[in-house]
Parts: structure tokens; sequence; C-alpha cells
């Protein structure tokens, strides 16, 4: 399935949904959009994964990218993901321990930002 | 025993068929249904990865995957890159993972040797039999 990705706000964050699959292939496209998002000054953003069917080593690439660069200018940056075949790739590569990772885009919007 | 080979132009769009290819005839050689996700994720790592060195080093030679069901499953991703490129940065701890000096390919490199060793059991990287380039061999049981 092809990447699709989709932006919405809820308060102060900027949540980016994206389904299908994250690849070498797909992944600069979703890279673009991160940047874009980072660069337009979103101060708290959020990435859905709970849509992903694939996610591989690229895309893992261009999650941690995204974190660098927020929480480098004192932004805040999170996942969704209650997947178990994605939750084991984060595991495998210890990324669960880099990634603020939480089941929702509701659990992940009260736990960062202004209000948390 | 059968076998199938697949060869393809080194860029990103055919890793994607070789995942495919390589599930379907997993899933025909009688590797459980449960494991099918890690072929498809350990295949695309490898292919990603030799994908990456024909690239890094401008070769034009195709990547070769070779799939076959003696009596396991095992696929078989051939690159053509120098082996001294071939075994790129073994896998990093996270903290090293988010220094901001790691470019991002290599960062994608180390993260897929990370996923490679955690999803595939019986995984060999070594040199081809002939000329320049490394075998990835990873193996799954099959069900019979």
């Amino acid at each position: 399935m092809e990447l699709s990705l989709a932006t919405r706000t809820i308060a102060e964050h900027t949540v980016l949904e994206v389904g299908g699959e994250v690849d070498v292939y797909t992944a600069p496209r979703l890279r673009e959009r991160l940047v874009e998002l980072i660069d337009g000054g979103a101060p708290h953003v959020i990435v859905d994964l709970n849509r992903v069917d694939f996610l591989d080593s690229t895309g893992l690439g261009v999650l941690v990218g995204a974190h660098k660069k927020l929480r480098n200018t004192g932004r805040t940056f999170a996942l969704a993901c209650d997947k178990e075949p994605l939750l084991k790739i984060f595991r495998i590569t210890a990324l669960d321990q880099v990634f603020p990772l939480y089941p929702s885009v509701k659990a992940a919007t009260e736990a960062t930002g202004p209000q948390a | 025993m059968s076998t199938v080979r697949l060869a393809f132009t080194p860029a990103p769009v055919h890793v994607r068929t070789a995942r495919l290819v390589g599930v379907a005839v997993a899933r025909r050689a009688g590797v459980a249904e449960e494991l099918l996700d890690e072929v498809r994720l350990a295949i695309g790592e490898a292919c990603t990865r030799a994908v990456a060195l024909h690239r890094q080093y401008g070769l034009a030679d195709l990547v070769t995957v070779e799939m076959s069901d003696e009596e396991q499953y095992t696929v078989r991703v051939i690159d053509r890159a120098p082996i001294e490129a071939g075994l790129g940065i073994a896998a990093l701890p996270p903290d090293e993972l988010t220094n901001e000096w790691l470019p991002g390919d290599q960062l994608a490199v180390g993260v897929g040797f990370a996923l490679l060793a955690g999803f595939v059991d019986d995984l060999q990287v070594r040199p081809v039999d002939e000329g320049i380039g490394t075998v990835v061999r990873m193996v799954w049981p099959v069900d019979r």
C-alpha cells in the first residue's frame, strides 16, 4: 500500500497521520513533510503510526532525525502507536527508549506539550 | 527443492517488489504465517542495504535475491559492493543513534543491522564466493 500523509491540529499539537508503507522508497516523502512541519515552527509534533502497515530502518531514521531536530530546539516529538509488529521493531532497535511512545494520539497530546 | 531468483536494478522502488516476492515464496514454502511479517521486514532490510551500497559506489550491477525451500526457507541477498563497505556499522546503542554527528544513511544502516539481527535467528553475512560483494543469508523454518 502506498504511503499516505495527512496533517491535523489539536490545540498546539500538530498531528501527522501516516498510513501505508514507510520504506526506502517512500521515506523521503515522510522526511519532507516532517521538515516542512518543523521548519514551519510546529511546537509539538505527534506522528500517528496506527495506520502504518510496514516500517523499515529508513523510516525509523527519518523519525529519529525529526526527534533530534525538535529536541534541539526545545520542542517536543512523540509517536502514537499500538500496533504490536511496529512496537516490536522499536523494542529490537532499542528506539523505544529514545522516542516518547503512546498508544493513541489522545494519550500523546495529554502527555506532551503545554498541558503536560 | 525449488528456487526463485529475482534480480533488480539498485533502485529503492524495487525493494517493495522483492519483499512481496519473498513473502509469496515463503508462504508457498510453508513458513508459518506468524513469521511472515519478519520475513518481509528482513528481506526488505537486506535489499535496502544492498541498494544503498550499490548507489554509494555508483554500481549499476543488479541486486540478486535467491529464495529456495530445500529443508528450510533460505533467502540470499547478494550485492556487488566492496566487502569493507558491506559490513557497515554494527548495531549502535540508542544514545549513539541520536547523536547529532551520525548521518541519516549511516543511522539507517545501523538500525537495519539491528533489525536483521533481531528478526532473523539464522543470519549470516559473508563475502561472495567469486568476485566482489557480500551475501546476506537468512533462514527460516518451514512446516511440512
